[in-house]
């Protein structure tokens, strides 16, 4: 289960364990169910406890970029490894998606 | 030449995804590698061993096999072979972006990561027979003879 924290329109997930291939039908399936609230419109993805993340997971939170952007939303991630992060960086989803902690 | 090598074959169920990139990061502890470099692997053969399952076999079931190898001056190679679909265009299928699971969510970057993580990335593939793909990395602390 991945916990989250939800305020008004602004729904926190703190993401944990591994975001492979494996893992990511189920962290889809249920990041789908909190966002199937219409209300929610900002997205902050914590990955402080993620700790293995491939091409897989870029896959992931670009479908949920989508789904945030095509309501007139937004999306932001915080507390990515330096390793999530060249990935991160790698894919340009640096461009569209702000790290809250770097700004 | 070769000081140590392992091999494993196992099916390509996703499970086995994990399973593949802690035994090749168990068999590079020999090399006292950096977390930096023991994660460079895991992610490198995490992407090749999800390419062989949702490309190579995609709805099939077929066997992956993993060589992990290195050598007297520390340098490791890492080959992932399935015997599944293959790849018509390796050099289309290794550009950025490139993918042919957009519907999967798929990003197309699973090439570029390899290639990033890893020294050097060799792909052999012939459509119909399946795909081999060698990468080799060298761990700086390397053999303590
Ligand atoms: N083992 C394989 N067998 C058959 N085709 C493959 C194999 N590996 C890769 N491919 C082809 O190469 C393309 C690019 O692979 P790459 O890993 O870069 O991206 P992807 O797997 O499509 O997306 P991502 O890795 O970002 O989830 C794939 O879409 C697929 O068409
Ligand atoms: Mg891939």
């Amino acid at each position: 289960m991945l916990r989250s924290y939800c305020k008004q329109d602004a729904l926190v997930v703190a993401l944990d364990g591994e975001l492979d291939h494996y893992c990511a039908q189920s962290i889809r399936r249920q990041l789908d169910e909190m966002l199937a609230d219409p209300s929610v419109r900002y997205l902050v993805l914590d990955f402080d406890k993620l700790t293995f993340m491939d091409s897989s997971g870029i896959g992931v939170i670009l479908g949920r970029y989508r789904i945030l952007r095509d309501r007139g939303g937004k999306m932001a991630v915080c507390h990515m490894n330096p390793h999530i992060a060249r990935i991160f960086h790698m894919s340009g989803m640096d461009r569209i998606i702000p790290e809250l902690d770097r700004a | 030449m070769t000081r140590n090598r392992m091999e494993l074959t196992f099916p390509s169920l996703a499970e086995n995804e994990s399973f593949a990139r802690v035994a090749v990061a168990a068999f590079a502890v020999q090399l006292s590698p950096t977390l930096s470099e023991i994660a460079d692997l895991k992610t490198a053969v995490s992407e090749a061993v999800t390419n062989a399952i949702v490309h190579g076999y995609e709805w099939r079931r077929g066997d992956i096999t993993l060589r992990v190898s290195y050598d007297e001056r520390g340098e490791m190679t890492v080959e992932i072979e399935d015997h599944g679909r293959g790849i018509p265009d390796v050099a289309q299928a290794m550009e950025p972006f490139y993918t042919t699971q957009p519907e999967q969510e798929r990003s197309g970057m699973g090439f570029s990561v390899m290639q990033t993580f890893m020294d050097d990335l060799e792909v052999v593939s012939h459509p119909g027979e399946g795909t081999l793909v060698r990468m080799r990395k060298r761990i700086a602390a390397g053999v303590r003879a």
